[in-house]
């Protein structure tokens, strides 16, 4: 066992995630456990598929849904190259595993928790929620444009309050920014803790209104890596005094008022 | 079999180096290996001053590739000194500091920070960087300035092994090969990336900020082993070959036209612990496929009649 390795390991299942979207574009991966002495919420791991050779050179990075010392779980949506090569993986092809990587979403067992989700954002969560020893603190807010069945939504509001919206029409997007106002409002005003990952501009809007109302909010960046280990230095971002950091090792998780998105 | 190696006066116990870039200052992978299995580290690169690098994006995928325009973003020499280096002090593999400057005059002053490092088995000097707009490249471009270089960096490091690492972005490598020795250098290695370029058509844009960008990864080995086998023929001080080295039989491929040692970049990227078996399967397929030494295999390669 090591705090962190990294290893090859089999895939154990691939399953689709949703009913009515095209097949593959949601996923669920599961591979053998890597043998970590263990992880926490907010992190995630590269992988890195054996069969790519010497095409794609870089692994990929995804956040850990679950890791449960006899399989490691990760949800994945198919939106490129890699992702849509990563699906189609069978039972017993190999990927090579890093990880565990990065720093770790705050937690604060008995302070009012709000998860923000866009979309695929909702990952990290499910390990969030999971491993969170007093869930009645927590509320999960997810807003997506695809089928909500193609999330692991309704699997989390089993556990934690959750709400959801749609954003397909100019008006949506409208009233998910009204929503979003109010709900970080209601968080700042009882010192609660905010989370979020989504793509950049819902993680801009949560940043603008949490530095607005003086909420503690932290972000999940997906930024592009090569590494995942803090060398190549292709992930950075700005942090608060406008130096580049690396995403992948002081990361992902950046309280909002500490970084540039 | 004995996989010493011998560079100058710079003795490595394996021929096996992470090359400048792709191996942060080290630490970043002692999680997944033993650092001490390495010949040698060449740590980021460094300068005079800290450098915050390019805009993003900064790095993209090509076929058997990647492009990277970081712009040797590093926090200046004496942090370096100060907090990468003791960390790497006092374990049995050479680290090699990777110089970057602007003109002769700075090379030279960022050498004699590290001329009484101890720390520090050498010193490479990037001619050759191609993501940067007020030098690097016109280094090595430009035979007469590789010598004025190596030789301000030489005079202020008099006792450093400098290692000069050149460009392939140029007509004649044999040339600047050349002018390096001339200036002092007491080994080369090469190749740094191949200046290119990606663009999205349907942003119409080009994917890294800066434009331009250097090419590395198994797709630039065949113009990697040019290179290197070209530099061995012109000059008599040892080189070290790199280029899209991502297995043992790659890393062979270098010393079999000549190369003394190889740096393993864009490959430690495939997988955080590449770099720490390399040696010993160069080991093992050397013996297999007949090798007496590394000695005897190194420059081997029979050219047809």
């Amino acid at each position: 066992m090591s705090l962190r390795n990294c290893r090859i390991v089999k895939v154990l299942e691939v399953s689709p995630v949703g009913q009515s979207n095209s097949a593959g574009d949601f996923f669920e991966l599961k591979l053998e456990y890597p043998d970590w002495d263990g992880w926490k919420p907010g992190q995630f791991v590269m992988i890195r598929p054996t069969n790519w050779e010497l095409d794609m050179l870089w692994g990929r990075p995804f956040s850990i849904c679950s890791a449960d010392g006899t399989s490691l779980t990760l949800f994945i949506q198919s939106v490129g190259r890699g992702t849509s090569r990563i699906a189609k993986l069978v039972p017993g092809d190999e990927v090579t595993v890093w990880g565990p990587l990065g720093n770790n979403l705050a937690v604060e067992p008995d302070t009012p928790t709000l998860l923000l989700a866009g979309g695929i954002g909702i990952a990290p969560f499910c390990g969030y929620v999971e491993q969170h020893s007093a869930p009645e603190n927590l509320k999960l807010f997810l807003a997506h444009r695809l089928p909500l069945e193609c999330y692991p939504y309704e699997a989390l509001c089993g556990k934690v309050d959750g709400q959801s919206m749609i954003d397909r029409k100019p008006e949506d997007l409208k009233a998910i920014i009204a929503t979003l106002k109010d709900l970080i409002r209601e968080y700042a005003e009882q010192d609660g803790l905010i989370l979020c990952c989504g793509p950049t501009p819902f993680m801009k809007t949560v940043q603008t209104f949490a530095n607005e109302f003086g909420a503690r909010a932290q972000v999940s960046l997906e930024n592009r890596m090569a590494c995942g280990v803090g060398a190549c230095l292709g992930c950075v971002t700005k942090d608060g005094e406008g130096h580049h950091v690396q995403v992948c090792t002081r990361g992902p998780v950046f309280w909002t008022d500490k970084v540039e998105l | 079999m004995d996989m010493n190696v011998s560079l100058n006066g710079l003795e490595l116990k394996n021929p096996v180096m992470t090359a400048s870039g792709t191996f942060g200052f080290g630490l970043e992978f002692a999680p997944y290996g033993d650092l001490e299995q390495l010949g040698g580290l060449v740590a980021k690169g460094i300068s005079l001053k800290p450098r915050e690098g390019n805009p993003m994006p900064r790095i993209a995928e090509t076929p058997c590739g990647m492009l990277n325009a970081i712009g040797i973003q590093n926090p200046g020499v004496e942090d370096f000194v100060t907090k990468a280096l003791p960390a790497l002090k006092n374990r049995d593999v050479a680290v090699l500091a990777n110089l970057y400057a602007c003109d002769a005059e700075e090379f030279g002053e960022l050498a004699a920070v590290l001329a009484d490092e101890d720390g520090i088995a050498a010193l490479e000097v990037n001619v050759s960087c191609p993501n940067v707009k007020e030098g690097g490249i016109a280094f090595g471009q430009d035979p007469a300035q590789i010598t004025r270089v190596t030789e301000a960096v030489k005079k202020k490091a008099p006792g450093k092994h400098v290692m000069v690492k050149l460009s392939p972005n140029v007509t004649d490598i044999a040339v600047c090969a050349k002018a390096a020795a001339e200036g002092g250098a007491d080994s080369l290695s090469l190749i740094n990336t191949l200046s290119g370029m990606a663009v999205d058509v349907r942003k119409r844009a080009p994917r890294i900020a800066n434009v331009i960008a250097g090419l590395s990864g198994p797709a630039i080995k065949p113009v990697a082993l040019r290179c290197v086998y070209q530099a061995v023929q012109a000059v008599d001080i040892p080189v070290v070959g790199m280029g899209g080295i991502a297995s043992a039989e790659d890393a062979l491929e270098f010393i079999l036209v000549g190369a003394h040692a190889v740096q393993v970049g864009t490959a430690n990227f495939l997988r955080p612990d590449f770099a720490f078996g390399l040696a010993k399967e160069m080991e093992s397929l050397l013996k297999s496929i007949g090798a007496t030494s590394l000695e005897e295999f190194r420059g081997s390669l029979q050219l047809p009649l």
